[in-house]
């Protein structure tokens, strides 16, 4: 507030002019709609707490088992995972998309246009079934069995054996496919970000004799990541909602499972239902809060807000006396 | 340095750089056609001429952030960007000419500096990640260059916090770090506030009293005759004339500079 009118400190300067008392114009359609707004908000509270099909006291009780909490952390843990390894695939492809070289950048692109083309749903109950191709899957040197036989000889060079049914079933069939479909919507998230860098700031880095990768990882990519933070959050809500897809592995641990479970169970649909939803809004807004968070790390060097750095620097100078 | 004095430069040592009939074209353009060029160790050279005449194109080639199609460019006795073995030309590989580049510092009329890096991050990037310049020792050498150019209260501030003369100053702190033995500089005040201009030129003239060869494609004629050896007018990929800068200046022969300066003095 400015000093008021008549006080003594304004001596030497003539008086301030007169603040502005202006009568503020008025806003009827405002009102109304708030009035309209309100009545419904309260009819929608008074159906919540008098109809009895919602049984919140039912709700409360049996949103909170241990099966559900275990529910929630798996669903938590599979969206985290889903995420990690989807964004490090996204990067990988973003990079290869860019790549001058036709035949690195056509399998990129190939790869986005496969998995972006297929529902999760469908790439999940496929996924789950892979064990029906092949009994094992080895890792081993590509056509051996093929080399040796040609040069006469009865082995095989394969290092690690692993059962198709186990690997395609549950937490890690729902994680893969998660992951793979994850990676290519990344990968167009992470390659707008990349190519919204200036082009001068590689130029200065290879000026200054920065290798193609230190350049991409210590110059471009950390810039590129204000651009991806934000529909990288939004995938991730994404992501925490289609762990309900799991139920096509199936992955029965899973948070919404266990809710309809107890549904269908006790025959108790809406309440269960509502609390399906709490859940997820609940969960959301964790993952909300970690993306402010995030955003505020990458956004270095953006506002003109002083640094801790720069705060500490000034306060050591001041201790010193100088200013 | 240097007054008056037409060729201080023995001919006889290898020169820093020398262009032999340079050409680069991008697709069906021709835009460097054949750029003949010496620059001596210590040598000051500033470049002059018209937009889109080919200057940044040059600088480029010399760091080799673009292949020239034609010709050859040595920087201190060394090909650029190739090897010669038995009379043909290898490229190099990636890393063959990241190290050439190391030693040839390059500034930029839009600064370039890394935003998310305060200027002390930025100065100490190069060493550490490049040469492996452990990290304290990077830091100090820093901070000394960094009051080299007078900003040894800015430190710690980001780019965006400072104005534009003293990001090009940071900017400039940044690419010594690397010890170059040649400095390119594209149009170094083009983008800077009139005000601001003279901070930079005195670092860059500062730089020059000290030995550092510089290449300057520069609109400043003021700082091209008081600190510049030789003068460079190019026009339309070619270096149409060159010499003292007083001389091309105050006489120049060609009617393209005759008319290129009548314009920019
Ligand atoms: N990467 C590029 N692709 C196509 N044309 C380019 C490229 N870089 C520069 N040019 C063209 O080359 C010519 C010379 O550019 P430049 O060297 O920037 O001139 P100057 O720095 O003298 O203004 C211009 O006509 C410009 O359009
Ligand atoms: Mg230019």
């Amino acid at each position: 507030m400015a000093s008021p009118p008549g006080s003594t400190d304004t001596a030497t300067r003539p008086a301030p002019p007169e603040q502005i008392k202006a009568v503020p114009v008025r806003h009827p359609g405002r009102w109304v709609a708030t009035a309209i707004i309100a009545v419904l908000a309260a009819m929608f509270v008074h159906m919540l707490v008098t109809n009895p099909v919602f049984q919140w006291d039912f709700m409360l009780d049996n949103m909170f088992t241990p099966a559900v909490l275990r529910g929630a952390r798996t669903t938590l843990i599979m969206t985290i995972l889903a995420m990690v390894l989807g964004v490090l695939l996204g990067i990988v492809l973003a990079v290869m998309r860019l790549s001058p070289n036709p035949i690195v950048s056509g399998s990129a692109w190939t790869y986005i246009w496969f998995f972006r083309a297929i529902p999760r749903i469908v790439l999940l109950f496929f996924i789950a079934n892979l064990g029906a191709l092949y009994a094992s899957y080895d890792l081993g040197i590509p056509f051996d069995q093929q080399l040796m036989d040609f040069f006469g000889f009865e082995a095989d060079w394969r290092f690690l054996s692993l059962n198709g049914n186990q690997i395609f079933a549950g937490f890690t069939a729902g994680l893969l496919g998660l992951a793979l479909s994850e990676g290519a919507y990344m990968a167009e998230i992470v390659r707008a970000g990349i190519q919204s860098v200036d082009p001068g700031q590689a130029e200065a880095a290879s000026a200054l004799g920065l290798s193609r990768g230190k350049t991409m990882r210590r110059i471009v990519l950390p810039q590129a990541m204000r651009v991806i933070i934000p529909p990288t959050g939004n995938e991730t809500i994404a992501m925490l909602k289609d762990t309900s897809l799991l139920i096509a592995v199936p992955v029965t641990t899973e948070l919404n499972f266990q809710l309809r479970a107890i549904g269908s169970r006790t025959f108790q649909i809406i309440p269960m239902a509502v609390a399906s939803i709490l859940w997820y809004l609940a969960l959301t807004s964790l993952l909300m809060i970690g993306q402010y968070f995030l955003e505020k790390r990458f956004s270095r060097g953006v506002g003109t807000r002083e640094t801790r750095a720069q705060r500490a620097a000034r306060r050591a100078r001041g201790v010193g006396g100088s200013t | 340095m240097s007054e008056a004095v037409p060729s201080p430069f023995p001919l006889s040592t290898t020169p820093m750089v020398r262009a032999e009939a340079v050409c680069k074209s991008f697709g069906h353009v021709d835009v460097l056609k054949g750029i003949d060029l010496e620059v001596a160790a210590g040598e000051v050279v500033c470049v002059i001429g018209p937009s889109g005449s080919g200057k940044s194109t040059f600088l480029r080639c010399i760091n080799h952030l673009e292949k020239i199609n034609a010709g050859r460019l040595w920087v201190d006795g060394r090909l650029v960007g190739y090897r010669e073995r038995g009379g043909k030309l290898h490229e190099l590989r990636d890393r063959d000419v990241a190290a050439q580049r190391r030693d040839i510092g390059m500034v930029f009329q839009r600064f370039n500096l890394f935003p998310h890096m305060t200027a002390l991050e930025n100065v100490v990037e190069a060493p550490t990640q490049v040469k492996g310049v452990r990290k304290d020792a990077a830091r100090a050498r820093g901070v000394e260059l960094l009051e080299r150019v007078g900003l040894a209260e800015r430190v710690h501030s980001y780019p965006n916090q400072l104005s534009g003369g003293q990001q090009q100053r940071v900017a400039i702190a940044r690419a010594l770090a690397m010890e170059p033995k040649l400095m390119l500089f594209d149009e170094p005040t083009s983008a800077l506030d009139p005000e601001l201009v003279g901070e930079v030129l005195d670092v860059m003239r500062g730089l020059a009293e000290s030995g550092m060869t510089m290449i300057v494609v520069t609109h400043e004629m003021g700082f091209a005759r008081e600190v510049g050896d030789t003068l460079v007018f190019m026009d339309d990929g070619v270096i149409v004339e060159s010499g003292d800068p007083r001389r091309v200046l105050s006489d120049p022969q060609h009617a393209r500079t005759q008319a290129f300066l009548s314009k920019v003095l």
